[in-house]
């Protein structure tokens, strides 16, 4: 038999591996669960590319070893021992580099998708800003703002008073002038929506400064106060959502599709960690220290919040789920549930007079 | 026997002007009861380790079926979620700090260690033993804690979790992890000074063998981390305890300074778990594929370079806790440079095979098997070193995915192969190698069936350390499940295995696989001081191949 | 490649002592610890604006007396290992001696120091650090202290230590001088920084 050339052999060997890596990191994407934020594409992207450079390195060193297995096996009778080669330093210096151009690579890389992701801009000024003025009046939420004052909410609501039209979607997103901030009150206790069987009262966490730990604006949004705040509390074994441009309090996070929303996190006593899967972030909620998210959601539907944290027997069990809403969808929940809250309040303030 | 030289000479080939004396054997053999009083031997302490460490192998292992029985439906059926969190506890903390670490370094090292470099015993045998009597108690302190509950907060013991829950069980975990943290200690002690003072003369520096080179490694990287750990084990005792409140945030404490400090230790602690198996693949594999090991130096570099960079790396496990967009970063790089002197190591390795006359022992069977596996882990960690992968993926089965095949597939297989490889010495009689490819297949194939599928648990969306799940991820579990059934079978044709060998297993001879270190020259189970004469090193450790007519069969002539 | 006769036909070598550099790398190690303990007071220090809180002051008096003490008496016992390395086992028992009175001294004196500063472990994050790392100080002055006594004890034993055979001796005073070295460092960032 002609023999095959090494040289040729090697370089069939190299478009195969390279051919299957690209596929393999191509098909990679469809391990992961669908996509639903911003990031998710990003995150998604380059773990294509760790797929297919992983399968290269897999099959190129996998490869060598069965091939050596199969080749350089001891055959019959034959006793003698391999070949005295103690290195050769050419190779060796080439397989430091090679891994060593990789990872410095895939290290500029991940800097690059993190920035996009906003990783390294949390804590800067727009967040800052932030801080100075509490979280008011966006598009959605701010036709809403003057009754979530405390005094409009003991008052007694009268049944035909109309909720505004809610704000056209999608444009006044991006558009709607922010509004005048309202400050409002720090600290107020509150009870709870009959929705959402939470038995502990929380505290609003309206004035607190915005976190720098995190995922935060990413470049597009960068210096633009977020659409749509929500302060995420973590206990044992919930979480609890709380919108303090409106006052709703719930168990599930509901945001509408397209908005650019800012999720502050706190732990009310252990770790836990805010993970939602489809969206591709994470982030601990840290007793003691303030941190947050900041995403655009791009799907509407319903995806599971899991805590990743392990905080104690019922772990597994604190789970959760974000609601993506249309924006209509959206006007609508805020409706109901500021018609719920504010009832609450108001049996909560009768209680408290008597 | 001819073979007994104390020379350290290439099979075949006979120095002539060296004086054999004859032996004369006036030091007795141990006794069986001798390995269960405070000996300072270092074979018979190396095989205290060995034993013990398996001991709770099996503790630990049963606690995965458990956790694994339990996993095998979404709702909590089998176990209280609160004694899942125990088992998950102590199963990790069994297999990290009871398993892998005592038997890897304690068991390989203090047994290979002094044979390997030609010395009689550790630099300070009661020392060792000390070290080694430090174990037991530890086990015993874990197993108390059960009584009050278990500890529950993970092996990480994440405070204010571990402040508030079981706080007796914790605390005794933490005693329990500071003993085996002080035997650590001791035991690195005794390694450095003995490698660096007690080496025969006539052995070149480039002559140690390349375990020795990661048993100094490791014992440094343990000096350097383990008193961290050891301080901030002892800030949570009082906090639990005494009253103090560095890690309550209430009272003006910080709980990520715990998760440094903890991690400060922990990451160094995988390569205390991964390098002294790199020495043993650096032994296992020129023998059985006589070949000379592939870059001696960049082999003993990179253990010491993997022990320098995994120092500044820790805070990769902390992605998404409290740490600045810019720290992410700083750690993501590093993180991904400890990949360059992994890749050297396995690369080196691979170039061993080629040209190699490859026997597929059951040791060498293990040793194969690592490689694969451990590439597959280290791939994956590597994907995990990067932040916005991380992100998603942290705290998920895609973590336990990683850490099972660098520690099963890498940790585990390689102290089996090196049990297959050195049981002969330790005993004098060989391992049955039918039932040792038994062991692998089952081994090789239930790692895949129970590790593989859980990267896919992870990448969807499942937490680790629940006890209870979405029932959308119930049929991968099931899968897990089997894997880790058949896993828990595999440890059987392995134990009947040793047990009978040991007791009747074929006769090794001094060196039945014709090995070329120096442990190799002395009797089988090597006499109470090693050597009666202390053998003298003419050539290196892995010069395979060097005699004119590549005769391995030296052995077999000569003994004949 | 040459073979060589075994020069070294002795049967049992002397082990050889190698407990001075055992000793130094479990110290290195042992720093390390410390180093812990340093790192979580600095950062403690670092992030609370006002460290030491308001009432949970130190004062330098007492304790730079005590520092005074416990440097002077590494010199002190260097002199006790100079004289065993002349031969004088009473000039070591001596100096040892004088070594132990004066780390008993600043055991003492700490003792003192803390019945007298107004708060305790609990009192806060200032106090927690302090006393964690003042108390495993303390704890490492008597081990060194119970050495010293060992030695001292050990040299009624005739010809125990003498010109050659001293390496006891020597520990105790690496040990000690060990101890030192955290006090120092010790008391720069507990006492003397926080003045500032
Ligand atoms: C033996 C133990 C061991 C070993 C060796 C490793 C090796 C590595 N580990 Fe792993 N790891 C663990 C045990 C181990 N790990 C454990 C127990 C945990 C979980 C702890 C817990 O939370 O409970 C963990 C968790 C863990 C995390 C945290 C994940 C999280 O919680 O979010 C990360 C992140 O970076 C990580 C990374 C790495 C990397 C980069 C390596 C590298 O050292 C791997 C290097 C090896 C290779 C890369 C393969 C061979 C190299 C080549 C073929 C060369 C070419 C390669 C390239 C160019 C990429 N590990
Ligand atoms: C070297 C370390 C090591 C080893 C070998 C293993 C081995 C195994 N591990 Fe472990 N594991 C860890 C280290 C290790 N693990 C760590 C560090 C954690 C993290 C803990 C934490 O989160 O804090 C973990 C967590 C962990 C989890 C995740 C738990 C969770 O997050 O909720 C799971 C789940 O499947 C698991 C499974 C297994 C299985 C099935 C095995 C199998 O390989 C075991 C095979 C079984 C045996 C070998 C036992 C056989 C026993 C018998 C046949 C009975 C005879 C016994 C007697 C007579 C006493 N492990
Ligand atoms: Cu909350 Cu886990
Ligand atoms: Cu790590």
């Amino acid at each position: 038999m002609q023999q095959v050339p090494v040289s040729l052999l090697t370089l069939v060997a190299g478009i195969l591996v390279t051919l299957v890596s690209i596929w393999v990191g191509q098909h990679s994407a469809s391990l992961l669960p669908v996509q639903a934020s911003e990031q998710a594409p990003l995150v998604d992207r380059f773990f294509q590319i760790l797929v297919g450079i992983g399968t290269a390195l897999f099959l190129i060193v996998q490869g060598a070893i069965v091939l050596f297995m199969f080749q350089y096996r001891q055959r019959q009778g034959d006793d003698r021992d391999g070949t005295l080669i103690e290195g050769n330093f050419p190779l060796e210096i080439f397989w430091t580099a090679i891994p060593s151009i990789i990872v410095i690579g895939l290290g500029i890389y991940s800097v690059d998708v993190y920035t996009q992701m906003g990783g390294l801009s949390v804590g800067h000024h727009s967040m800052a800003e932030h801080a100075a003025a509490p979280v008011k009046g966006t598009a959605l939420a701010g036709t809403l703002s003057e009754t979530s004052d405390i005094e409009a909410l003991t008052e007694e609501i009268p049944k035909d008073e109309v909720i505004p039209e809610p704000a056209r979607a999608e444009t006044s997103l991006e558009e709607a002038p922010v509004e005048a901030p309202l400050l409002a009150p720090i600290e107020e206790p509150i009870t709870l929506p009959v929705k959402t069987p939470i038995k502990r009262p929380v505290k609003k966490l309206v004035n607190v400064p915005q976190p720098g730990i995190g995922i935060g604006a990413n470049p597009k949004v960068l210096g633009n106060a977020a659409d749509l705040v929500v302060n995420v509390t973590g206990m044992q074994f919930a979480w609890i959502f709380n919108y303090p441009e409106t006052d709703i309090t719930s168990g599930e996070l509901h945001v509408p599709v397209g908005a650019d929303v800012q999720v502050n996190l706190a732990a009310s006593d252990v770790i836990h960690s805010l993970w939602i899967p489809q969206f591709r972030l994470k982030q601990d909620a840290i007793p003691g220290q303030a941190t947050g998210l900041r995403f655009k959601a791009t799907r509407p539907g319903t995806y599971p919040i899991v805590c990743a944290e392990l905080c104690g027997g019922y772990h597994g069990s604190m789970r959760s789920q974000v609601i993506v809403h249309t924006p209509d969808e959206y006007q609508e929940w805020l409706e109901s549930n500021r018609i719920a809250s504010a009832q609450n309040q108001q049996i909560a303030a009768a209680l408290q007079t008597h | 026997m001819t073979l007994q030289l104390p020379q350290n000479s290439p099979p075949g080939k006979k120095p002539e002007n060296v004086v054999v004396t004859s032996h004369t054997t006036h030091q007795k053999a141990w006794k069986w009861y001798h390995y269960f009083t405070f000996n300072v031997d270092h074979k018979v302490i190396g095989i205290q380790y060995l034993v013990t460490a398996f001991g709770f192998y099996l503790i630990g292992g049963l606690m995965a079926v458990a956790m694994r029985t339990e996993l095998a439906t979404p709702d909590p059926d089998v176990l209280d979620p609160n004694l899942y969190n125990a088992f998950m506890t102590n199963h990790g903390t069994i297999m990290i700090f009871l398993w892998i670490v005592p038997s890897a370094i304690g068991g390989f090292g203090n047994y290979l260690v002094p044979l390997m470099i030609g010395a009689r015993d550790m630099a300070f045998p009661k020392l060792n033993a000390i070290a080694f009597w430090l174990n037991p108690p530890a086990g015993l302190l874990l197993v108390a804690s059960f009584f009050f509950g278990g500890s529950q907060s993970g092996w990480t013991a994440y405070p204010p979790l571990s402040l508030i829950t079981a706080p007796i069980a914790q605390s005794l975990w933490i005693l329990a992890i500071v003993l085996v943290g002080t035997s650590s200690i001791l035991g690195s002690v005794n390694f450095v000074v003995t490698i660096l003072k007690m080496k025969v003369p006539s052995m070149r520096w480039d002559q140690l063998p390349l375990f020795c080179w990661a048993i100094l490694a490791t014992s440094v990287l343990a000096l350097v981390s383990t008193p961290v750990l050891a301080s901030g084990l002892v800030l949570l005792l009082f906090d639990i305890n005494f009253g103090t409140s560095f890690f309550k945030p209430d009272a003006g404490g910080n709980v990520v300074l715990y998760q440094h400090l903890f991690w400060f230790y922990s990451h160094p602690a995988v390569y205390l778990m991964i390098l002294p198996v790199f020495g043993i693949m650096s032994e296992v594999i020129p023998v059985h594929s006589r070949k000379h090991i592939f870059g001696y130096k960049a082999i003993a570099y990179s253990s010491l370079a993997i022990c320098v960079v995994g120092l500044f790396v820790w805070v990769h496990h902390m992605f998404t806790s409290g740490t600045p967009g810019w720290m992410r970063m700083f750690f993501t790089i590093s993180t991904l440079l400890v990949a360059v002197p992994t890749g050297v190591k396995i690369f080196g390795w691979v170039a061993t095979l080629w040209q190699g006359k490859i026997r597929y022992t059951s040791a060498m069977l293990f040793a194969i098997g690592l490689l694969s596996m451990f590439v597959l882990g280290g791939i994956g960690g590597v994907m995990l070193g990067t932040t916005p992968f991380d992100i998603h993926v942290h705290d998920s089965y895609y973590i336990v995915a990683h850490f099972h095949y660098v520690l099963f597939g890498g940790s585990v297989f390689g102290i089996y192969s090196g049990i297959y490889h050195w049981f002969p010495k330790m005993t004098g009689r060989m391992l049955n190698e039918t039932w040792g490819r038994v062991h692998f297949a089952l081994t090789f194939v239930g790692t895949h069936l129970t590790f593989f599928p859980m990267h896919e648990l992870g990448l969807q969306g499942m937490p680790r350390r629940v006890a209870m799940y979405d029932p959308q991820f119930t049929a991968i579990n099931q899968l897990c499940t089997y894997g880790a059934f058949l896993l828990a079978f595999s440890v059987i044709p392995f134990t009947i295995n040793v047990i009978t060998s040991w007791r009747k297993g074929e006769v090794a001879g001094d060196n039945p696989w014709n090995a070329l270190t120096l442990e190799w020259t002395t009797a089988s189970p090597p006499a109470i001081e090693n050597w009666e004469e202390l053998p003298v090193v003419i050539h290196g450790p892995y010069e395979y191949g060097l005699t004119d007519n590549h005769r391995a069969d030296g052995l077999s002539e000569a003994r004949s | 490649m040459t073979a060589v006769t075994p020069t070294d036909t002795s049967h049992h070598e002397e082990h050889p002592d190698l407990r001075v550099i055992g000793l130094l790398t479990f110290l290195a190690s042992e720093s390390l610890m410390f180093g812990g303990f340093f790192a979580t007071y600095l950062f403690f220090k670092g992030v609370t604006p006002v460290f030491p809180p308001k009432g949970t002051e130190v004062e330098l008096y007492l304790p730079a007396i005590n520092t005074a003490i416990l440097v002077s008496s590494s010199f002190v016992i260097h002199l006790g290992d100079a004289a065993i390395k002349r031969g004088s086992v009473w000039g070591m028992r001596f100096w040892y001696f004088v070594t132990a009175i004066m780390g008993a001294t600043f055991l003492a004196g700490q003792i003192y120091e803390y019945q007298h500063l107004g708060y305790g472990l609990t009192t806060n994050i200032f106090s927690n650090c302090f006393y964690i790392l003042t108390g495993f100080h303390g704890l490492h002055v008597f081990i060194g202290l119970l050495l010293i006594l060992g030695v001292i004890w050990r040299s009624r034993r005739q010809g125990h230590y003498s010109a050659h055979k001293h390496t006891g001796i020597e520990m105790a005073e690496i040990y000690w001088h060990f101890v030192d070295i955290i006090w120092i460092i010790l008391f720069l960032l507990l006492y003397v920084m926080t003045q500032f």
